[in-house]
This record gives structure tokens, sequence and C-alpha cells, in this order.
């Protein structure tokens, strides 16, 4: 297999629910070893563009070639195939209820490999170990904190030494001390096994913390994509807004305001959201 | 403005008919498709290297059939003596009163048995399977499998349908001598007779026939029991609410199917 110079490389991606557009035109390559943040607000497309990035979701145009291949023309065993080079660890956790954590961690293995359960075990508690939760394999994932099933997730997404890794909101809803363990666990997965990761979130710190470059979603569209300390010094003012917390004002239009208020149709003018705030 | 309105609510009854029923004919597609799916699966799976695995299904037949066990048990010995006190009251009109063994036989066998059965199995694993989809659903669970390269329906859906398919009729065929057995003993002390002689004259009395008659119906049950389960199950949206919607849901498509294949499954193959 050749391998490609780019991890991801997304061109002209758009994309609809139902007669909304939510993603215009975005582009984005992401290279070997680099890691991409995502950033924006909530309702910018983060989650959209992720779940396109993981062949969930299919583009209205545009292409997404992950590892060299474009998946929607990938053929199914291919596309299995590929999905076993890649890794995802999803907002929630998303590990299966019903078996342990160990259970969980070895279920790729299990799937995709012949190895024996000796191995399988031992990997299992070597990505535990690398995630700092060896000896917690025997419980449930309600048993667990926020925070140990994140990091379980994480262990999950890793188990198969995947090329290219996907975070959707590693840190968010954790305590910093949590929250600052885990982005430095990314940095420290991206030096130790050279894989490309992206991350979806919006915690500013742990953004400038682990980016190699940050793209910043608005509206579905790309706002900037550039290095950190680019983005840092950017004038645009809707960037300078996310990056220092501050509401977004819209100019008042008191006709469609109303117009709102008595539940009439909100056109001719789509009605601006009120605030925006980048972060809750 | 009520002149207005009139045609305007019509057509807007129109309207909903129209949605409904082109969401019902999709649903009814997914499931078939759902079908295919899980049996291409199993034909194919070990090809493309996620071959079925037998742990799951065992997993699953335990929880749907020996779990089922106790319930099936209770119920069709009560359906059995049921069915001899009204058989009995009701030959006593002409004096046949000794021939409520067939009676009791034949609708055991053909009928009550894989009935029962059934409308239990769904209640029970129909609607613990679409709360499980469902739940699994909104935590992002299937996502997690399929972008793990794991088929969703190779590891979620083919082990209950297995399950279901081997256990639904071996609990029909269970519920079939419990249910026999109990309304014989009714029957015996009733005529006058003995057990023993009561049990002779159903090993008679019930031909193969019939047994497979309700065997056959139960499989078909487990199909659509498997299938109305995960449809429901699939098609959660809405959080908790959803999961709890969809699961009476799933409950009360499954048994209606239940019902009515069964009408038509004795219209085809009885005359």
């Amino acid at each position: 297999m050749s391998a490609p110079a780019n991890s991801i490389e997304i061109s002209n991606l758009a994309t609809h629910y139902g007669n909304r557009q939510i993603l215009h035109n975005v582009s984005l390559t992401v290279g070997k070893g680099e890691i991409m943040v995502i950033m924006g607000g909530s309702g910018s497309g983060k989650t959209t563009l992720l779940n396109h990035l993981l062949g969930l979701k299919k583009p209205s145009s545009g292409t997404v070639r992950i590892l060299g291949h474009d998946i929607a023309r990938l053929s199914p065993i291919a596309l299995q195939r590929l999905r076993t080079r890649t890794g995802v660890a999803f907002q929630s956790g998303a590990l299966f209820s019903s078996m342990s954590v160990g259970d969980n961690i070895a279920l790729p293995l299990r799937e995709h490999t012949g190895l024996d359960e000796t191995t399988i075990g031992i990997m299992t508690r070597l990505k535990l170990e690398v995630v700092s939760l060896a000896g917690f394999e025997h419980l449930k994932p309600a048993e667990l904190s926020g925070g140990m099933i994140k990091r379980a997730a994480l262990a999950r997404a890793i188990v198969m030494d995947p090329e290219l890794l996907f975070c959707d909101e590693p840190s968010a809803g954790l305590d910093p001390v949590v929250a600052s363990s885990i982005d430095d666990l990314i940095l420290r997965l991206r030096d130790a096994m050279g894989m490309s990761i992206v991350v979806v979130t919006h915690d500013l710190d742990s953004t400038f913390k682990i980016a190699d470059r940050i793209c910043v979603l608005d509206k579905g569209h790309v706002l900037a994509l550039d290095t950190v300390d680019a983005i840092r010094s950017s004038t645009d003012p809707r960037i300078q807004n996310l990056l220092n917390r501050r509401t977004e004002d819209s100019e008042p239009d008191a006709e469609s305001y109303l117009r709102r208020l008595i539940g009439g149709p909100a056109h001719p003018p789509p009605p601006p959201s009120p605030t925006r705030t980048p972060r809750p | 403005m009520s002149a207005d309105a009139e045609p305007r609510g019509f057509i807007g009854f129109l309207d909903r008919l129209g949605r409904r029923t082109a969401t019902g004919i999709a649903e009814f597609g997914f499931g078939a498709s759902l079908l295919g799916e899980c049996l291409y699966w199993l034909g194919m799976g070990r090809k493309r290297r996620q071959p079925v695995r037998l742990a799951p299904v065992v997993a699953q037949a335990m929880e749907i059939g020996i779990g089922a066990l106790p319930i099936v048990t209770v119920l069709s010995a009560t359906i059995g003596i049921m069915l001899a006190i009204q058989g009995i009251y009701t030959l006593r009109l002409f004096g046949a009163e000794s021939r409520v063994s067939l009676g009791v036989a034949m609708s055991v066998v053909r009928e009550f048995g894989p009935l029962i059965t059934g409308i239990l199995v769904a209640g029970r694993s129909g609607s613990a399977l679409a709360a499980r989809l469902g739940t699994m659903r909104i935590n992002q669970e299937i996502d997690a499998l399929t972008v793990m390269g794991i088929s969703p329906v190779r590891f979620l859906v083919v082990p209950p349908l297995l399950a279901m398919l081997v256990m639904l009729p071996a609990l029909t065929l269970w519920s079939d001598l419990v249910g026999l057995f109990a309304a014989g003993l009714y029957i015996a002390p009733q005529l006058g007779s003995s057990i023993g002689a009561y049990v002779d004259e159903m090993t008679d009395l019930v031909r193969l026939n019939d047994v497979w008659h309700g065997l056959g119906k139960s499989a078909i049950f487990a199909v659509m029991i498997t299938v109305v389960g995960v449809v429901n199950g699939a098609s959660v949206t809405g959080g908790a609410e959803g999961v709890g919607r969809m699961t009476t849901r799933s409950v009360v498509h499954a048994i209606s199917a239940i019902v009515i294949t069964d009408m038509v499954f004795v219209f085809m193959v009885t005359r």
C-alpha cells in the first residue's frame, strides 16, 4: 500500500439536513503525525464534520479521503479494513454498557485479530496502563466516573494501534486536572506512536496545549485554518470572540423579534441568533 | 373560515394518512432488508472476516429461552386447565364430554401453545431487544461498533435472531407438553379415568402433523418478534422517552403481528 502524505484530505465537503445546509465547502488536510483541533461554537458543524470523517454520513458533495482512500467509494470490506486502522473516542465514551471495561477494550482485538486470549488480555491491560486505568478492567462502565469513561474510551480507540485517532470532546465536562491529564495523554500518544490525531473540542486551554494546527468552524464554514500562534494573533472579530469568550451581540431587529414572539414565520430575513456563547 | 377549513382539514387528513402509510411501508422495507442482511452475515460472515460467534447466541438463548421457562410453564398449565374446564362445560351440552381430550389436544398443540409462548416472549424479549438497541443507539454505541469495523447487524441482531429461532419452537414444544398435562390433571378425575389412561389417549390423538403446524408458526413468530424489536429499537430518537415509546410500540406491534400472522397462517394451511 502506497503511503499517502496526508492522513485526511477533505475537499469541498458540503452537507445538508433536509433543506438546511450544515457544512459549506469545507476543505481540510491533516498531515501524518499532526494534531489537528477542530474548534467552533455549538452548532458550528463540528460534530457533523466528525461524522463525515468517520463515514457515518454521506456528504451531499465533496470527497473525504482517509489514509489515502475515498471513503465514499470503498467497498464494504475495504472500509472495514480501513476502520481497523483508525480509532474513535466518542464524546460520551460509547462504551458498551453490557460489557466490562476490559471486554470493551478487548472487543476490537477479539473481532479483528486471531490473537489468543492471553495475548488479548496482556494488550488490554497494556492500554489500560497507558490511560492510567490499570486494575479497573473488571468494572462495568456504569461504575466509572466521567473522566475514567473518557480514558477507557481512549484506551479502546487505541487498542488496535491506529494510524489515525479521532477524539470528540475529550475533555468536556471534566475537571481541569483530569482534562489536562487527557491532553498530556493525547500528546504522548502522538509522540510515542506517531498517530495523526483529530480532536473536536471547544475547550480553549486544551486546544492551545495540544494543537499543531487549528481549524475554526463557524456556521458550517471554515473560518480559519492555521497554526496556534497564527490563530491567537488573528484579527478576525469572530475568532477573537471565540478566543476571548465574549458573547456576540447581533444588531437588534425589532421587526423580526416581534414576529418571533408572536410565533409567526420568521422570514424574510432569517433571524440572527441573539447571542453566541462559545463555551457553556 | 369553516367553509375553507373543511377541505383543508380533509386534505390535511389525506396528507397525514399518506405520510403514515409511507412510513409504515418504509418500516416494512427496513425489516425485510434487515432480515436479508442477517442471512447475508450468517452465510458470508466468515468470508467477510466477521463470523457469527456461538457464545453470544448461547447467551441470548439462555436469556430468551431458559429465562422464560417458569412463566411459560405457569401460563401454559393455566391455559390447559382453562381449556379443559371450558371444553367439558361446552361438550356436556351434547353429552359428549368424553371427547374433550381431542378438543384440548388440537387447540393446545395447534393454537394456544405457539400463541401464548409467542406473546410471552414478545413481551419479555422483544421489548428487551428494542430497549437495548434503542439505548445503545442514543449512547452512540452503535456508531462505535460501526467505526470499529464491526457490523451492528452481525454483532447485535443475528445472535438474538438465531437464539429466538431455536428457543421459541423449543419453548412452544414445552408449552404443549405442560398444557396437555395440566389439562389431564383436570380431565382425568372429571371423566373418572386415570392420568395414565389420559396420556395414552393423548399419544394416540396428537399427530406429528399438528405439532409441526404449531412449531412452524412459532418459528415465524420468532423472526417477527426479533425484526419488530430491532426495527423499533433502531428507530429510537429523542432520548430516554423515545426508548420507552419505542419499547411499548415494539410489544404492541409484535403481539399484533403474531395474532394476525397466526390467522393468515391457519387460513393458508388448514383449508
